[in-house]
């Protein structure tokens, strides 16, 4: 809007400049017996009225670019993301599961960081460093598949539940049920009956985790559904398909961004959750989750506290950045903020 | 009002029903380890007989119409492994006792703390430097950001090493409530300040407030007769759910501080794999959480003479 406010505003100030121009011709020419001449036909002019050059997503990233602590939150973590996945390449790195012994072959266990390993090794002797970074991995896996099964099943349900009117009754009598279930409870006993593994977690996870985006995406189209300009395109005859891929759909891309920000985090929550109560990954699979519980055992012991402080640190990094950037976008692609 | 509250009532029974089906299926495919006390050591013919005795073998109509008289006697059955043959309701009951304690206090401190917060944070907005809200903000976001195993810890850690504060819960030391009290509220204080926030910055901003102010009410007057409680509105739903849900307990907190309530009851059950524990205790989660989504829905309707379930319906 702001934008376009601009555009008259100096469309405006042309216009009087070239009236002021105009009158004192006029006045020059006071003998003429017309005060006011024809302009005439010219098509740059015509076509200049009509001219925006809005750009949405070019608007949206220059909003968020704007928020300074969002884009200091993104470079943080695009590096903690490219860092995890360059260095198992980088030259000297420890195999995450390799555990090392000393001159007398006995296991170095509980070695403080030093130079040979960075962030120290635990207490059978694995180098902290790589695993830590092995984890993040893991964690980051677990959360990216999460959100991308959230937003897939979240949006076809979403968009059949709020579009198809016969199905309606089913899906909201579905969510009646289902969101009854606290998902700590599913969560548990997912883990609990199959086989732990980051498979478990991401079923576990996945079969409520889209029931937020279904609904909140229903909502929104209930409400657009109709709108006049979604009922041109019915009438003239616009596919099904189109209108909710074109119409409906990039209405809703900021929440559904944010959506999958936010749910990264919460996986990888739900992960230590599971890993602390005892039924989820196994040792064998470093994630930050069993590396922070195998921590905590060793807090009372000041020496050992690097075994801790590391992995929360990284955990916290992640999950304070997802959030930060998730909720920036969020506003940041909605066009009401677009003003400047 | 009758008409809404049964229609309610109605509906949360046939889900309750739903859902106990289903986990109680589910939970059928739990390894039959968890039904002996030393799996390794029984022949196959005992297995057999044991799970002969206990009904396990019968197909899955008969052992849950079975299930269902049981639960009508009030019965949950007994403990396998973590307390071999005692009764389910005789663990329970020396159990919640101390979850709730725990949990009434910390409910009640965070109502009191967010409330205080949401309100200060939003009576803050409209001054000029917004310290508050900044202050209250950068508090919702960690809380909200750090998943809560991190910052219990962080909590524990920082209690006991720099405060002085016992590590672990002692029955006969006051101290030790500390605390776990403290890392049981702030997630949820920071829930209702944010909230209370958003609903009274909404508010404040409606028509109505707008002709107090210009009539010349005080805008103490205002925020406290019409802002907040029209605020407090949507937050109350909320209310009964969590006080209900003090009968669970906290998982991390209770194991962390390893404070014998219900909480660390079902992580043990867990990790000693107890199958009947575990079943009894998870269907009693589920019965509290959907007594407290119901329990939720009638007190808003109460305080909120506006709200009918038809208007809901969609919403939900």
């Amino acid at each position: 809007m702001g934008l376009f406010h601009k555009t008259a505003d100096a469309l405006g100030d042309k216009l009087n400049e070239k009236l002021a121009w105009d009158l004192d011709e006029a006045a020059v020419m006071a003998d003429d017996a017309v005060a006011f001449s024809l302009a005439g036909f010219r098509p740059e002019d015509a076509e200049r009225g009509g001219y925006s050059n809005y750009s949405y997503w070019r608007a949206t990233l220059r909003a968020f670019f704007r928020n300074k602590t969002a884009v200091f939150f993104l470079a943080l973590m695009g590096v903690t993301l490219l860092f995890t996945f360059i260095q198992p390449l980088l030259p000297n790195q420890k195999d995450p599961l390799l555990v090392h012994y000393g001159e007398w072959g006995l296991p170095l266990n509980n070695v403080p960081p030093n130079d040979e390993f960075w962030f120290g090794t635990n207490s059978i002797g694995q180098d902290l460093w790589s695993r830590i970074w092995a984890g993040t991995r893991t964690s980051l896996f677990i959360g990216f598949s999460v959100a991308v099964v959230e937003a897939v099943v979240g949006i076809l349900a979403g968009v059949l539940w709020g579009y198809v009117r016969k199905l309606d009754f089913f899906f909201t009598e579905l969510y009646n049920v289902l969101d009854n279930i606290p998902q700590t409870l599913l969560l548990i006993l997912i883990s609990y009956i199959m086989k732990p593994g980051v498979d478990t977690i991401i079923f576990a996870l996945s079969l409520t985790g889209w029931l937020g985006m279904a609904r909140f995406i229903r909502n929104q189209i209930i409400i657009i559904r109709d709108r006049d300009y979604n009922l041109a395109s019915r009438c003239l005859g616009v596919p099904t398909g189109r209108i909710i891929f074109r119409n409906l759909l990039p209405y809703l891309v900021s929440v559904i961004t944010m959506r999958m920000a936010l749910a990264i985090p919460n996986a990888i929550g739900s992960e230590v959750f599971v890993t602390y109560i005892g039924i989820g990954l196994p040792v064998s699979i470093p994630s930050l989750g069993n590396l922070i519980q195998t921590g905590r055992s060793l807090m009372q012991m000041a020496v050992l506290r690097y075994q801790l402080i590391f992995p929360v640190a990284v955990l916290a990094v992640i999950t304070i950045s997802f959030y930060i950037i998730g909720n920036s976008f969020a506003d940041a692609a909605d066009p009401k903020n677009h003003v400047n | 009002m009758v008409k809404y509250i049964l229609k309610r009532v109605l509906r949360a029974s046939v889900t309750l029903l739903i859902i106990i089906t289903i986990l109680f299926s589910l939970l059928r495919l739990m390894p039959i380890e968890g039904y002996f006390e030393n799996f390794d050591k029984v022949s196959s013919t005992e297995i057999q007989v044991k799970l002969n005795s206990l009904g396990l073998n019968d197909p899955l109509p008969k052992q849950l119409a079975r299930f269902y008289g049981q639960l009508l006697h009030g019965d949950l059955g007994t403990s396998n492994i973590y307390r071999r043959g005692v009764s389910i309701n005789t663990i329970i009951a020396e159990k919640i006792p101390i979850s709730v304690k725990f949990g009434l206090i910390s409910f009640a401190l965070s109502l009191v703390m967010g409330l205080a917060l949401g309100v200060w944070m939003a009576y803050s907005t409209r001054t000029r430097f917004r310290i508050g809200d900044k202050l209250g903000t950068v508090l919702i976001v960690v809380v909200q950001a750090v998943p809560s195993a991190v910052y219990h810890i962080v909590i524990q850690f920082m209690g006991s090493q720099y405060g002085g504060m016992p590590m672990l819960f002692a029955e006969d030391n006051p101290a030790s409530y500390i605390l776990p009290v403290l890392s049981l509220s702030i997630g949820s204080t920071a829930y209702y300040a944010m909230w209370l926030r958003r609903y009274m910055v909404d508010e404040a901003n409606k028509d109505y407030v707008m002709l107090a102010r210009a009539k010349g009410v005080s805008s103490g007057a205002i925020s406290r007769r019409h802002v907040f409680r029209n605020a407090m509105v949507p937050l109350v739903q909320y209310i009964p759910g969590s006080i209900l849900s003090t009968l669970m307990g906290s998982l991390y907190v209770e194991s962390l501080y390893s404070i014998p309530g219900m909480g660390g009851l079902l992580v043990t059950a867990i990790k000693r794999q107890d199958n009947t524990l575990v079943q009894a205790l998870v269907l009693i989660y589920a019965v509290v959480s959907i007594l407290g989504l119901l329990f939720g829905d009638i007190l808003m309707a109460v305080v909120d003479p506006r709200i009918s379930l038809t208007k809901r319906e969609g919403a939900r």
